[in-house]
């Protein structure tokens, strides 16, 4: 019974771990524009391909 | 109000801002918060370029650009702009954007709004004379 209970918990402990870490690898881009509307391009897309490096560098000089 | 002080203001309100700039329509740096001005150009020199790439995202050529963030994991980026001005500011990875977004608003409207003309006092001997 103890161990069930250790290898649910070590379970759900990794899951945790695992959606925390893929959560915060989720890198995009948001547009909005005059008229209310919005954009979102994910990592992976051609335009956020193309946007992401240079939003890279603007964060490069703080360090 | 000046560019200097809505800066401090910014980053007083707003402690996921890490570093900021404001510059107008033609690129010219208005204030910034880093130390050094030449990265301060740097930032706003790269917001412009950013701004360039993403103009080219919506190519029905619609309505203009107001905002963009860009999340990513050693921080996020936010330009925000309004009323001929814009402010690039660096943050914290994962921020709240939206409270970094109006505080960044908020700065370009303190900058934006005219300066409180001083009451006329009309002098006593004014007065007496006429």
């Amino acid at each position: 019974m103890r161990l069930r209970r250790l290898v649910v918990l070590l379970a759900v402990g990794a899951f945790a771990l695992w959606a925390r870490r893929r959560g915060s690898a989720r890198e995009c881009v948001t547009l909005a524009y005059e008229d209310g509307s919005a954009v979102t391009l994910e990592a992976g897309s051609p335009d956020a391909e193309r946007l992401l490096p240079l939003a890279r560098a603007l964060l490069a000089p703080r360090s | 109000m000046d560019a200097a002080r809505a800066l401090a203001d910014l980053t007083e309100i707003s402690s996921q801002v890490e570093a900021a700039a404001i510059f107008d329509e033609s690129g010219a740096l208005l204030g910034w918060t880093h130390a050094d001005e030449a990265v301060a150009r740097a930032l706003v020199m790269g917001a412009r370029d950013l701004l360039a790439a993403a103009a080219s995202v919506r190519r029905d050529g619609g309505p203009g650009l107001v905002r963009l963030e860009a999340a990513l994991a050693e921080g996020s980026v936010f330009i925000v702009g309004e009323s001929r001005l814009a402010v690039v500011a660096t943050t914290v990875p994962q921020p709240t954007s939206g409270l970094v977004v109006y505080d960044l608003r908020a700065c370009l409207r303190a900058l934006a709004a005219p300066a409180e003309k001083p009451k006329r006092r009309r002098k006593k001997a004014d007065d007496a004379a006429s």
